[in-house]
Order: C-alpha cells, then sequence, then structure tokens
C-alpha cells in the first residue's frame, strides 16, 4: 500500500508548535499521525531536535510518574490454562465429564472382568446416554452459577450450545473409542446412537430445559433398553447393527429442530 | 493507537429513546404476567425502577435484558424491535446486564472472569485486555484484579459484576439491585460512577432502596404489579407525598402516596 506521508516541515514546525502552520494542515497531519507509526516515531525524532523544552517537559513527566508505575503490577501475559478452557466449557463441567469418563472406565472393567451382564457390552449400553451428562451439565441453571449472565451475552445461544457440546463429545468419544477398541465393540455400533441422543437433548433442551430434557432421555433409556437388556443378558435389538439407519434418521431431525429453534437457546427458559 | 473519532462515534442515532415498551407484558411461569401492559421510555440518563418486592422488577429487567422473551406487546431496544425469535447478538453486545443474583466462578481471578464475560460478550480480542482493566478500575477493584474470586467480600463481588456489566461499553446498562451488599463508602462511590455512566448510556437500576434513587437518578420510574404507577423526575415523587403519609423522607412519603393511596398503608406490609 502507498501512503502520502507528511513532510519533514510540517513534522518539525507541528513539533516546534508553530503559528504558521495552517489549521488545515495541523488537523491534516494530526488525522495522518493516528494511523501512520511511520510519521509518529519522525515526530518524536523531531521534538528531541527541534523542541528540546518540550522534550525536557516529557523527561520530567516520565521521571514522576516511573515510581508509580513500579508499584503497579503489571497485566499477567500469559492467562491459566482453566481461563482459556473456559471457553470450551465452564469450569462447574470439569467434574462432570471426569465422572462421564469414570462412568466409562467402569463399563469398561466390568466389561473385562465379565461379571453377570452376559453377552452384553456394558460399554456399547451405557455410550449413548454418556455424552447427554455432559450436555446436561454445559447448560444448566443448578450447575452453573453465572447461567443467567451467560445467557444474556450475545455469544450465549446456538453458538454456545454448539461450543460445549463439542467439547463433551471431543472427552466423550475418545474414551468410548478406547473402551470399544479393548472390549471389541466397533465404533459404528454405537457413535450414531451416541450422537442421536445428543442431538435429541439438544432439541428437547430447546423446549423444555436441557437438563431437564437430559434427565428424561436417561431415565427412558435406562427404563427401555438398560434394564429388559441386562434382564435378558443378550444385546439389545436398539443397539443391533440394524437399528443404524433409525439413529441416522434421529439424529437428523434432532439437528433439524436445533437449526429450527436456535434462538431458543439464549433466553433463560434453555437452562431449566 | 486507536484514532480519536472513529465512523461509528459521529453516526446519527436512530432511534429516540434507548429502551421503548408500549403494552408490553412478560409472562413468569405459566400463567402469572409479572409485567402487565407496560408503556415506557427511557432515554440517556440513570433511571430508578423503584417498586415493593415482587412488583416485577427484575422480570422486566429481564425482558430489557432479552433473556425473557416478552409475551405481548412491543420492546424497542436501540431502536431494534426485541420481541423476536431471534439471538439479537449485535444488540447483545450493547447491552450490560447485572443480574440480581451475581453468579461467579469461584476459582477465577477478577481479570479472568471480566476477561471471560468480554470474550462472552464478543468485545475485539486486541481489546479485551485494555476493557477489562478500564473496567475494574472504574469499580476500583485494581488492586485486587489478580485475586481469585474466592477471597473477595460480598460488596467486592458485586463490584465485579459491576465491572462485567460495563466492560463492554454498553449503551444500555441494566443493574438489578446493585447495591446490595455494598457498605455505605462504597454505595457513595458506586452513585458517582452510575452518575458518570449515565452522561451517555441508559443506565435501569432496580432498587428498593428509596435513598439509592434520591442520590444518583435523573429519574424514578415506580413500578407496582407489573404495571407503571409513576414516572418523573425524584423531586416529582417527593412532591407527590404529604406530610401525613407514612415516610421518613420527603421521598419515601411521596413513594408511600402513589403506592398505598391515600388512607392506606399504616401498618400493612
Amino acid at each position: 500500500m502507498s501512503v502520502e506521508h507528511a513532510s519533514i516541515r510540517i513534522i518539525d514546525g507541528y513539533a516546534r508548535g508553530d503559528t504558521d502552520l495552517a489549521a488545515d494542515e495541523v488537523w491534516a497531519l494530526e488525522a495522518h499521525l493516528e494511523m501512520c507509526r511511520v510519521c509518529r516515531d519522525r515526530l518524536s525524532a523531531s521534538v528531541a531536535a527541534q523542541a528540546p523544552a518540550v522534550a525536557a517537559l516529557v523527561g520530567t513527566v516520565w521521571s514522576d510518574l516511573e515510581p508509580q508505575l513500579v508499584g503497579t503490577a503489571p497485566v499477567p501475559r500469559r492467562r491459566r490454562w482453566s481461563a482459556r478452557l473456559s471457553k470450551w466449557m465452564t469450569p462447574v463441567m470439569v467434574p462432570w465429564l471426569a465422572m462421564v469418563v469414570g462412568v466409562t472406565l467402569l463399563a469398561l472393567l466390568l466389561d473385562l472382568a465379565d461379571t453377570g451382564s452376559g453377552e452384553v457390552s456394558l460399554v456399547l449400553l451405557f455410550s449413548p446416554v454418556l455424552p447427554v451428562l455432559g450436555v446436561a451439565a454445559s447448560w444448566s441453571r443448578g450447575l452453573d452459577p453465572a447461567y443467567e449472565l451467560t445467557a444474556s451475552a450475545p455469544r450465549a445461544g446456538l453458538y454456545l450450545v454448539l461450543r460445549r457440546t463439542a467439547s463433551v463429545l471431543a472427552v466423550v468419544v475418545p474414551a468410548l473409542l478406547l473402551g470399544g477398541w479393548v472390549t471389541g465393540v466397533t465404533a459404528a455400533q454405537w457413535l450414531l446412537p451416541c450422537l442421536a441422543f445428543t442431538s435429541t437433548t439438544l432439541a428437547l433442551g430447546g423446549v423444555v430445559g436441557v437438563t431437564r430434557a437430559a434427565a428424561w432421555l436417561v431415565a427412558g433409556w435406562a427404563v427401555v433398553i438398560v434394564a429388559p437388556t441386562l434382564a435378558a443378558g443378550r444385546t439389545t435389538f436398539a443397539l443391533a447393527t440394524d437399528g443404524l439407519p433409525v439413529w441416522g434418521l434421529i439424529l437428523a431431525l434432532g439437528i433439524g429442530v436445533v437449526i429450527a429453534r436456535r434462538g431458543a437457546y439464549s433466553v433463560l427458559g434453555a437452562h431449566r | 493507537m486507536m484514532p480519536a473519532v472513529s465512523a461509528a462515534d459521529i453516526a446519527p442515532t436512530p432511534y429516540a429513546w434507548e429502551i421503548r415498551a408500549t403494552g408490553l407484558k412478560v409472562r413468569v411461569g405459566r400463567n402469572h404476567m409479572a409485567v402487565d401492559g407496560l408503556d415506557l421510555s427511557l432515554g440517556t440518563g440513570v433511571h430508578g425502577l423503584l417498586g415493593p418486592n415482587g412488583a416485577g422488577k427484575s422480570t422486566l429487567i429481564r425482558a430489557l435484558a432479552t433473556v425473557l422473551r416478552p409475551a405481548e406487546g412491543n420492546l424497542e431496544l436501540l431502536g431494534e424491535s426485541a420481541g423476536g425469535r431471534g439471538e439479537h447478538r449485535a444488540l447483545r453486545r450493547r447491552i450490560g446486564y447485572l443480574p440480581q443474583e451475581f453468579g461467579y466462578y469461584k476459582r477465577f481471578t477478577v481479570r479472568e472472569f471480566v476477561e471471560y464475560m468480554a470474550w462472552l460478550k464478543e468485545v475485539p480480542k486486541a481489546d479485551i485486555p485494555a476493557a477489562v482493566q478500564h473496567a475494574v478500575e472504574r469499580v476500583g477493584l485494581a488492586d485486587r484484579a489478580d485475586k481469585r474470586m474466592k477471597t473477595l467480600s460480598g460488596g467486592m463481588v458485586r463490584r465485579v459484576g459491576i465491572a462485567q456489566a460495563i466492560v463492554n461499553d454498553p449503551s444500555i446498562l441494566l443493574l438489578d439491585e446493585p447495591t446490595a451488599g455494598l457498605d455505605p463508602a462504597q454505595r457513595l462511590r458506586f452513585r458517582e460512577l452510575l452518575q458518570e455512566l449515565g452522561k451517555d448510556t441508559c443506565v435501569v437500576v432496580s432498587t428498593h432502596l428509596v435513598e439509592d434513587v434520591a442520590a444518583a437518578c435523573t429519574d424514578v420510574v415506580l413500578f407496582a404489579e407489573g404495571r407503571l404507577v409513576f414516572q418523573g423526575t425524584p423531586e416529582d415523587l417527593a412532591g407527590a407525598g404529604d406530610p401525613e403519609h407514612v415516610g421518613d423522607s420527603p421521598l419515601e412519603r411521596g413513594y408511600a402516596a402513589l403506592l398505598l393511596g391515600p388512607g392506606r398503608g399504616r401498618g400493612a406490609w
């Protein structure tokens, strides 16, 4: 970019405080100085050379200010990781996610120990509802003390919901992947149900509140699927490979509802 | 270095009132109208929102903060309709809000918390450190900026709440019971800050302390059972009361006269 710079005559005159500079020249120069670092540097050099009185005055001000500046604490440069993490999840979500990972590992241990659940993989059985617990914590009135502040911010709404959901999935999916790999459950079997449950929680959450929606879904899953499966001791129809298109459909529906009702996440109603 | 005058500073204001409500109704719960047919126009200045407990002050402030959707009526903020289904991102960038129950993260330092709020309010990344420092200095917490929130006293936490509300340099500032928990000296300092902010901002302060209004507000909005009872200057409010009304100061007597009506009140809560 080619820029016209101020002439040294004008800058020197400005530094000396000459009265023969026209008002419009001064105006143009000041407007230019605001934008142009090069000319500001030239001006400061010019002040030192042309106006020793000004330079002396500035020097005195500096020497007066310096003791006070030493006293003020400098702004810390590096931010703690927990503060940076807050853009992805609230600090109160961390224990919940730890719990979710804990449950995954527990299910994995039980699977490996093969205690009484027959051919059923507990990791597979719990996989759809695990992220739901994290999502509930991400948008909850009871868990997040700053929920009202968050809801009133411009970034609230779908953007923040998706960001926090993504961070939940980023923790839960690797844990499940590990569990699945150890117990020999393929990712295809649990990933779609997992995502479908997450999107349904958010879609329902826009209507009745995310925490409430999560509670309903987890309870529903426990009653309808987990209990009968454990009783019967074989893999449920819901998690069989033929069920995948249905899960895909639920996922698509959930995403559609979330996008259509995007405004619902920026009001207090979604925090119930 | 920032240009001294930006295009946004000299753009004409396209609205007459920062806050304009006509026939506003806000529902709380299933069938209770906490704000019931409110007509209100507020411009630049400090507006004291007075009313008994349960009058709907917090609900009104929440509706103004766009976290509650109006059930009926029109609400225009900064010339933009705030009633619809949208997310109002552009509008929210220009609103500062301190809820009555100010929740915060205990492990954050003051600076981290205000920075986090600035990020949530979409303050440009390059401006955040300066904006945070300025906000923290304005509420007199510069020396505590790097202390954890859990080490602060109740009054200081309240001031952090005010700092986060003003960090985005809002055009509408909504403060719900900001003086709760402040000691008398802090309250005085807070009133000065309010007057300073009121010069170019529409500040709405909800309170049930009549003396706060007298000291800091340019305008009083008296609110009861979801409706506007009175709007005018503190002097007008004082003028509405007669010596026979309950209260220890002219303002309290005016408040009693308008809310309780003549002859009622004494002995009633």
